[in-house]
């Protein structure tokens, strides 16, 4: 399977998810956010960092790169698109995601990691995980507190949109759990032909277990299937 | 041509800055304070001679990259 990572001036997970796509057998490949085309994805990665400085909103500058007019032809056309962190931010921010991502609520940059249930498995990016699987993956952002209209939200729980909420060890979904505010305790959604997936926790800090653990390889790994 | 764009949240949208910025003020004593919210201004500078064309194009410099319209509403002045 071949890959895309974009870099843009700011990103600072693209090398960790080129390591977790090369391990995985991705044929990968780091693309500068001013090339005006893409070669031959199956998947595309928008990586995680302060793209930009996070100037304006986080993403917003991004969002308007040469690169991204590129992802959106290609993501209209059915290509694999993940967002991590950042890259969610940026894809929120050019529409092919719904929603924004807000401030923290506690208005705290959260660096740690927290547990993750998968609500929904039968997708291209889930497959080889279990439906209410609890997984432990890393977060670290400023700017995660997913937020979107009611009518929105609606359409995304009624569409089985949310893979991914923030829950306690044992799977239960509360305010407890809920590291930054986030509605529903969403911690990533899809677009309507869930050929898009935007995530805030990091699965690709998530494939060794000498360095983590491996909670983080199936995402990878499903996309193989 | 000079204008304004006076960026705000819109009023379901939490604004925790703004709510750190009241207590505080709180705290310091300003005790009639009732209610702050944070937004952003920016001042634009336009080669146009018409009002209207002008006020178009900063229309679309929100709409298009200033102002995410999920979260936020704009106001603009000319100056």
């Amino acid at each position: 399977m071949n890959s895309s990572v974009i870099v843009f001036p700011g990103s600072n997970c693209d090398r960790d998810v080129a390591v977790a796509l090369e391990k995985l057998q991705f044929r990968n490949k780091m693309i500068w956010h001013k090339e005006t085309s893409l070669p031959k994805s199956d998947l595309i990665v928008i990586p995680g960092g302060f793209s930009y400085g996070d100037y304006l909103r986080s993403g917003a500058i991004a969002g308007k790169s040469n690169i991204l007019n590129e992802i959106i032809k290609a993501a209209n056309d059915g290509c694999l698109v993940l967002g991590i962190c950042n890259g969610f931010q940026i894809l929120t921010e050019t529409g092919l995601l719904n929603g924004v991502l807000l401030r923290n609520k506690n208005l705290k940059f959260i660096s740690k990691d927290v547990h993750v249930k998968v609500i929904d498995s039968k997708n291209k990016f889930c497959n080889k995980y279990k439906k209410n699987q609890v997984l432990k993956l890393n977060i670290a952002h400023n700017e995660g507190n997913y937020f979107t209209s009611k009518d929105q939200l609606k359409e995304l729980e009624d569409k089985n949109l949310i893979p991914f909420k923030y829950s306690d060890e044992n799977g239960n979904i509360n305010d407890e759990n809920n590291p930054n505010g986030s509605l529903n305790n969403i911690a990533g959604i899809f677009n309507d032909k869930k050929n898009i997936l935007g995530m805030m926790p990091h699965p690709e800090r998530m494939v060794d277990k000498f360095i983590s653990n491996e909670d983080g390889t199936n995402l990878f790994t499903s996309l193989l299937n | 041509m000079k204008f304004s764009v006076k960026v705000t949240l819109k009023h379901d949208v939490l604004d925790p800055q703004g709510k750190v910025v009241k207590q505080t003020l709180q705290n310091m004593g300003m005790d009639t304070l009732i209610n702050l919210r944070q937004g952003k201004y920016f001042e634009i500078d336009v080669n146009e001679n018409e009002e209207s064309k002008a006020k178009n194009k900063i229309k679309e410099m929100c709409t298009k990259l200033l102002v995410n319209l999920i979260i936020e509403d704009f106001e603009i002045s000319k100056i």
